[in-house]
């Protein structure tokens, strides 16, 4: 630190190699500077700025990885295994982009929706759990610390239940699925770390690279077999795996209309990374076990998802609840990509990841619009509600058709890419029961697009479009869901990137990591 | 100017009008005028393109790439070509008689239903241009898309109705069955280009080719093909103009195009010929031509008459791929325009009756050519050449599958052919006898005057229309023949 230029120099690189530790930070330390400043007028001011800060390092840790390499980073400057280690490799930095790039994007939304849905005194408060929520996906999906992600994965979710019961203010049914919610959660937290225990019983380590290290070569361990068992389960919870939906609907349908779309296109997508992550990553069962338990056990329960969950959305009433259960049903899509267990099933289950995140961004965004005017979500509610709010009503058009996968949106890239994984695989009947899926959601999409074009007008709605602030984010969502059906070079590029890097299983421990880091509180 | 220009400027003409009907919609005489300006700067763009590229192949126009090696790109051939003259050369007249035909029936939201139609336009050139499977899907969904709320425009229980049969099979056979197709065939061959002679070639063998056949004939919707014609039906509850157009023309024509360039651009007609993979085919179009001609004659409905009679005549297209002959291919690809012509005209007709009298059914309209003598003159010229009579186009190209059906050695596909013609006499000129030889014994024509001349000039000029085909038909053979190749059939 003696020259002031080389200082300057030192310090820039420094700040570059942080990166996966402020990536986290960032959020973490807006959540609290929020509430202490007590000026709530700064509340959203600050979140945003967090928000925006955070999607600076995902994207620059995007551009790191894309080249297939990972960055590792030391916490603490403590190494691994006995330290925390961060590790970003493309699979991680593209799910920390979808996160922080999402928040970013609804954050306008988040305002406008809050202030009219959640009284005031409550709203620092909201953004400090907001962000913390964020912050929690954030952290599950950049750490390499196999208890770290249980540590991270509770602080989202517990934001998340914090949350989902705001929506109390509007109704008070809000309270029991969010108590509803945090049982589940837990559970699901719980067996989690069973897992987590059992792995550490077995390896003594929880460093996730070290434990595939160790446990490589050891299938017949029943304690590893256990430890998967667990952990699957556990955050198949946290997916909302059919039939471990059953929070899931109800948390979406009651929680505030800005929490539903941050739940929506983050939260479950984080728990199929940390899927991926352990899947692939840490018990890479081409060498641990059969791949036949991923084609006996994911593929039926993808199957169940796609169509019972699309069946239920077919015969719902209310937008919001029908939204919730096709992502249900998508997430069925997700898991049938890892089930394929070739590149480019998984590559589909890496963009669906992605573009599905956008759609369902865009679809809530339009729901909680309708909201404002309407006073509700039910069909009946919103009947007729394309002539008096069409921007609003046009992203429900979009968004649903990407939700189906007509072309020209991103939705139809990802069935593209897991009716070819199928195709590659030889199973041809796979591919037909990807299709006549896909059916079902046109039923489910034109259902509420009859109900808003078609309807007579509603009574007591008020006919007025949607404010900037909601339509602005929504149709940055909705332009989006046509700019990745026509430009896939980031996010087919990214998830190929990945999808390889994931099936290329462990990457060991790294002596010499990529980027030099560690030291510096 | 550059063919790549051109081939944007007549997708952007189409969806700029469609913009500009949202935008003015609260002056109608400034909208439509603008709408009608765009389409013929769209049809002055396309005979543009005619003009550079002639019959010949242009380069291929990419976008954007998609997947690996698969773009979304455009490239100008004869098939697409006239195809694509066809729908927008159409398109100026729809609308001079869609102007006439909302403004006289009272219908509401106009800007929507113009905005749309515009919309399914610029797609149907799409699909026109498309240079690959995957461009082509692209562009025939959004066909589907646009044309729902045409449907559905009435918004009554019936038009409701009406829109979710015709969404539920073009979407759901477009989905399911096609959409599978085009990626089957992209894993098999790592690509999904137009290519002379087919891309299959040497990449399919034995049970896979008819199977792979089939996923195209039934997913293609839009060519109506028996038991998935459902749908147009059903889409008769829209108003005429979309009956006329986009029932006749646009839609249902890029069901068939579709269908031919699978079978000369992705199959090849050496494999199909070679593998007799088609025959199956020849056997169910022969049967949707009959069976549809058949049931033409049983409704009462004027529309719905006409509706299976194009699904009868689709057949006719679907045959001529289905021969896997050279004449077969030309016969498919005349018929394209041959049968537009006549088809709309007819539908133009059953419009402007409909606007004068308010009348929908054959039944009623006894005695009503004597007050109407030029919407039923020009009704009795479409008929003549649906039928297949000299001197008008129909005849080309029902002669041209006859011989392709020849050269195929098919007994049957002739037989199914001259049946249908007989059919056509029956169902076709009733309508015209009726209504222009006998006297009504409750005298309708009471009050009736011809349909306004923004209903029944449109008509008339596409029926003088049919007459010229006639003279230009060895022309258009002319023109396509690059399509199978140099050789005569």
């Amino acid at each position: 630190m003696a020259g002031g230029t080389e200082a300057v120099a030192h310090q820039a690189l420094e700040m570059t190699d942080h990166l996966p530790v402020l990536q986290v930070l960032i959020p973490f330390i807006a959540a609290p500077l929020a509430v202490f400043l007590g000026v709530r007028s700064l509340a959203w001011p600050i979140a945003c700025a967090g928000a925006i800060a955070s999607l600076v390092c995902s994207v620059v840790l995007m551009l790191a990885t894309l080249d297939g390499s990972f960055i590792s980073y030391h916490l603490g400057g403590w190494a691994p295994p006995y330290g925390i280690e961060y590790r970003v490799d493309a699979a991680n930095a593209f799910v920390l982009l979808l996160i922080s790039a999402t928040a970013v994007v609804v954050m306008p939304f988040t305002k406008a929706s809050v202030d009219a849905e959640i009284p005031k005194k409550d709203h620092t408060l909201f953004y400090a759990c907001f962000m913390l929520c964020i912050t929690g996906l954030l952290g599950v999906v950049v750490t390499g610390d196999a208890f770290n992600v249980f540590v991270f994965l509770e602080i989202s979710s517990l934001s998340a239940y914090v949350l989902v019961s705001q929506g109390s203010h509007r109704d008070r049914r809000a309270l029991t699925v969010a108590y509803d919610y945090l049982l589940m959660g837990t559970i699901g937290a719980t067996f989690f770390v069973i897992g987590i225990g059992f792995l550490y019983m077995a390896t003594g380590t929880l460093n996730m690279a070290d434990i595939a290290d160790r446990i490589a070569g050891q299938g017949d361990n029943r304690t590893i077999q256990a430890a998967f068992a667990f952990i699957l389960v556990g955050m198949g919870l946290k997916v909302a795996i059919y039939p471990l939906h059953l929070w899931l609907p109800g948390a979406y349908n009651y929680a505030p209309s800005a929490v539903t779309v941050l739940l929506a296109a983050t939260a479950t997508k984080a728990a199929i990374y940390v899927v991926l992550r352990f899947t692939f990553s840490v018990f890479q069962p081409e060498f641990t076990f059969d791949t036949n338990v991923l084609y006996w056990i994911i593929i039926p329960f993808a199957l169940l998802a796609m169509f019972a969950a699309s069946l239920i959305a077919v015969f719902q009433t209310n937008f919001k609840r029908m939204l919730a259960y096709s992502s249900i049903a998508q997430i069925g899509y997700m898991l049938l990509g890892i089930g394929f267990f070739n590149l480019s099933g998984l590559t589909a289950t890496m963009v669906h990841l992605f573009n599905h995140s956008i759609t369902k961004a865009a679809l809530f965004m339009a729901v909680g619009a309708l909201v404002l005017r309407s006073g509700s979500t039910f069909y009946d509610r919103i009947r007729g509600m394309g002539k008096s709010m069409p921007l609003t009503s046009a992203v429900v058009v979009i968004g649903g058709l990407s939700l189906i996968g007509i072309p020209g949106t991103a939705g139809f890239v990802s069935k593209w890419m897991l009716v070819q994984a199928a195709f590659e695989l030889g199973w041809w009947w796979m591919a037909l029961l990807i299709v006549a899926s896909s059916l079902l959601a046109v039923i489910y999409v034109w259902r509420v697009l009859e109900v808003l074009y078609l309807g007579d007008t509603a009574e007591g709605a008020q006919h007025k479009e949607a404010p900037m602030m909601m339509a602005g984010p929504m149709w940055v969502a909705a332009l989006a869901c046509i700019w990745f059906g026509f430009d896939t070079s980031l996010t087919l590029e990214a998830s190929r990137v990945a999808a390889n890097g994931l099936l290329s299983g462990n990457a060991g421990m790294a002596p010499v990591p990529t980027t030099a880091a560690g030291g510096g509180h | 100017m550059d063919v790549a220009v051109l081939v944007f400027l007549a997708i952007l003409f189409p969806t700029l009008a469609s913009v500009t009907n949202m935008a003015y919609r609260n002056n109608p005489n400034l909208r439509d005028s603008v709408t009608f300006v765009c389409a013929i700067l769209a049809f002055a763009c396309i005979l543009g393109i005619l003009n550079i590229v002639g019959s010949g192949i242009s380069e291929e126009i990419v976008l954007t790439e998609v997947f690996e090696g698969l773009d979304i790109a455009f490239r100008v051939e004869p098939l697409g070509l006239l195809f694509a003259m066809v729908a927008s050369g159409l398109w100026g007249i729809t609308h001079v008689y869609a102007i006439g035909y909302m403004r006289g029936n009272n219908e509401k939201n106009h800007p929507r239903f113009f905005a749309c139609f515009s919309i399914a336009i610029a797609a149907a050139v799409g699909i026109a241009f498309s240079a690959n499977m995957l461009t082509l899907f692209l562009f025939y969904e959004l066909l589907t898309v646009s044309t729902y709320p045409l449907v559905a425009h009435k918004g009554n229980a019936k038009a409701v109705y009406g829109a979710r049969v015709y969404l539920a099979v073009l979407i759901g056979t477009s989905v399911a069955l096609l959409l599978t197709a085009v990626i089957w065939t992209y894993t098999l061959t790592g690509t999904l280009d137009f290519v002379q002679g087919g891309i299959l070639a040497g990449k399919v063998e034995g049970r896979i080719v008819p199977i792979l056949l089939g996923l195209y004939a039934f997913g293609i919707g839009k060519a109506a093909l028996m038991p998935f014609h459902k749908w147009l039906p059903s889409a008769m509850v829209a108003p005429t103009p979309v009956s006329a157009l986009l029932h006749a023309v646009a839609v249902v024509k890029a069901g068939v195009f579709t269908m031919l360039k699978v079978g000369v651009y992705i199959f090849g007609i050496e494999l199909l010929a070679d593998t007799g993979a088609s025959e199956w085919l020849m056997w169910v179009a022969a049967y949707s031509i009959i069976t549809a001609s058949i049931v033409a004659i049983m409704h009462d409905n004027l529309k719905r008459r006409l509706a299976y009679s194009t699904v009868s005549q689709l057949g006719y297209i679907t045959l001529g791929m289905a021969l896997a002959t050279k004449m077969g291919i030309l016969g498919g690809g005349l018929h394209i325009a041959m049968h537009a012509l006549g088809k709309i005209t007819l539908f133009m007709c059953a419009g402007a009756i409909y606007v004068a009298t308010r009348k929908t059914e054959i039944s009623q309209m006894t005695g009503l050519g004597q007050t109407m003598p030029v919407t039923f003159a020009a009704f009795g010229i479409g008929a003549l050449s649906i039928i297949g009579l000299p001197p008008l186009g129909g005849s080309w190209s029902k002669w041209a599958l006859i011989v392709g059906a020849a050269d195929a050695g098919q007994l049957i596909a002739i037989f199914a052919l001259m049946l249908s013609s007989i059919l056509n006499v029956a169902y076709l000129l009733p309508v015209v006898a009726k209504g222009a030889f006998l006297k009504s014994d409750d005298n309708p024509c009471k009050g009736v005057r011809e349909a306004p001349l923004f209903c029944c000039l449109p008509p008339a000029i596409t029926a003088v229309g049919c007459l010229a085909l006639f003279f230009w038909g060895g022309m258009l053979l002319d023109f396509l023949q690059p399509v199978v190749g140099d050789g005569h059939g």
